[in-house]
């Protein structure tokens, strides 16, 4: 295949950045579209010249690492993969792909497709976790009942790798959806109650500090979402903050 | 519970409640309009029941009032906020791919009702605010002298009906409110956290409420302007 690429690129976080035209030719259809680049980027080693640089690391979809909006979609066109799975032969022979960071302010650029998502990792911080006594008193999960329907929903939430796609693709930079899986997981399970009035307060309080904006509800996020997150967390967490704000 | 509206969940949870009570006033509204189809002198008694009842006058009035203009301003309010949280746009960007044009644009939609509610303000609310309390003619007497002129409303309706312009304006204004309804009914569950077994079902009746009531609108429009 022959495609011509339109990458954003920017020195750093403070240069203005452009769309810059590269051709590539012989790309398999089978090759990943990280493998594409990586074709790309030796090309632009051998040439002497800046290599793209773009964030990826587990390459199997599961880090969350890897990101990208492609042709005008977070993890490019097709639906429940990372742009790591994204395999070439989605696109045809001759096709223009434009490949963009995720933009949202409270992501901001770092180097050319490299954006920074330690926001991400403050919200978590505000209340994304449990507290365990682990000082040799700790009682086994498995030791605590938990409906069956409760805790496969709990699991399908925290099957989110916090890629970002959800506030790439919202019109708003909402960060509602992942903010909302985060909190699902925790707020299904029994270990997770002790702490869920501050966990949901404090985690929607930062997700608002870091400048993320509202939920329209306009659902771009669930279907580009490459975990199928779906919009029943973000209702769930509506009601896991209406109920907090009425006790706090 | 302090505060509720600084956050971006508390302001959608305002934003749908505010949204049920237009949503819920509507079909009161619809309702009423249809008796000017059915019947004029049904319609009349009950405009003139609603225009002076104190309790529809002096405490639904404001409520619906308080509750419009909550709604628009919390519209502009979140579309700054939401503009605010992406300074650099894609230079690509495909929408459609995700979500509907109708939820994309809520405040364009918006917006239209907006330019539409000012015109049909100015031309039934402000002269009915007018008459009874600075004219201070309660009546609702064609001519407040003679008590056998009939009341006055359905013939005030007929005559605003008749200039093309505002028919095809108020049909215009109903096309952007099922726009705005065919994303917003469903939106205002999800606001609230209702998201359930239930969903499915409420979002086809969310598009039928979003595309009859209007279309109704439309039709007591029409029907009145056709039939003078
Ligand atoms: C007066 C002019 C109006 C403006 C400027 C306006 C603006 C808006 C905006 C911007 C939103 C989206 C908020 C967001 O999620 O980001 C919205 C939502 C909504 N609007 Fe309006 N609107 C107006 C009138 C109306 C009327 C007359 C109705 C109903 C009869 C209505 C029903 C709704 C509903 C049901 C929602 C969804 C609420 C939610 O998502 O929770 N709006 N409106
Ligand atoms: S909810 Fe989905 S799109 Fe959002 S961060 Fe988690 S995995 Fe990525
Ligand atoms: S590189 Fe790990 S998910 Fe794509």
């Amino acid at each position: 295949m022959n495609l011509t690429l339109k990458i954003w690129r920017q020195k750093n976080a403070n240069d203005k950045g452009k769309l810059v035209d590269y051709p590539v030719s012989d790309i398999s259809p089978d090759m990943s579209f990280l493998e594409m680049l990586d074709v790309l980027n030796e090309d632009l080693i051998n040439k002497g010249e800046e290599p793209i640089a773009f964030d990826h690391d587990c390459r199997e979809g599961i880090c969350g690492m890897c990101s990208l909006y492609i042709n005008g979609e977070a993890h490019g066109p097709d639906r429940g993969v990372t742009t790591c799975q994204l395999h070439m032969r989605m696109f045809k022979d001759g096709d223009t792909i434009f490949i963009e960071p995720f933009r949202a302010a409270a992501f901001p650029v770092i180097k050319d497709l490299i954006v920074d998502r330690t926001s991400f990792d403050r919200i978590q911080h505000a209340g994304g976790f449990i507290s365990v006594n682990t000082s040799g008193n700790t009682i086994d999960a498995n030791a605590i009942p938990v409906n069956k329907h409760d805790a496969d929903t709990a699991f399908d939430a925290a099957t989110c790798i916090g890629c970002g796609a959800c506030v790439a693709s919202c019109k708003n930079s909402s960060a509602m959806l992942f903010v909302s899986a985060k909190v699902s997981q925790f707020a299904l399970l029994p270990q997770g109650q002790v702490e869920a009035t501050d966990r949901v307060l404090n985690m929607v309080k930062q997700m608002d500090e870091e400048g993320f904006g509202n939920c329209t509800n306009t659902g771009a996020c669930e279907v580009e979402c490459p975990k199928g997150i779906s919009l029943e967390s973000i209702a769930r967490m509506n009601r896991e903050y209406l109920k907090a704000s009425l006790k706090g | 519970m302090s505060g509720i509206l600084n956050s971006s969940i508390g302001r959608k949870f305002a934003m749908a409640l505010s949204a049920f009570f237009l949503m819920i006033f509507l079909v009161q509204h619809f309702a009423i309009n249809l008796l000017s189809v059915c019947n004029s002198e049904t319609f009349n008694e009950v405009s003139h029941f609603m225009g002076t009842n104190w309790l529809i006058q002096y405490v639904m009035q404001p409520i619906l009032l308080i509750g419009v203009l909550f709604h628009f301003i919390m519209g502009f309010v979140l579309e700054i906020k939401n503009k605010g949280a992406r300074k650099i746009s894609y230079v690509k960007n495909n929408g459609n791919a995700n979500s509907t044009w109708m939820s994309r644009n809520m405040i364009y939609s918006g917006l239209f009702i907006l330019i539409f509610l000012v015109i049909h303000f100015l031309d039934f609310w402000f002269p009915e605010i007018n008459i009874k309390y600075i004219q201070g003619d309660t009546s609702g007497l064609i001519d407040p002298n003679n008590a056998e002129s009939g009341l006055r409303y359905y013939e005030e309706l007929q005559h605003k009906f008749v200039p093309v312009w505002r028919v095809a304006l108020y049909c215009i204004g109903f096309v952007f409110l099922s726009l705005h309804l065919l994303h917003g009914f469903s939106s205002a569950f999800q606001s609230v956290g209702a998201n359930n077994k239930y969903t499915k079902g409420l979002r086809g009746f969310g598009k039928a409420y979003a595309i009859l009531i209007p279309l109704g609108f439309i039709i007591i429009a029409l029907f009145h302007h056709f039939n003078q």
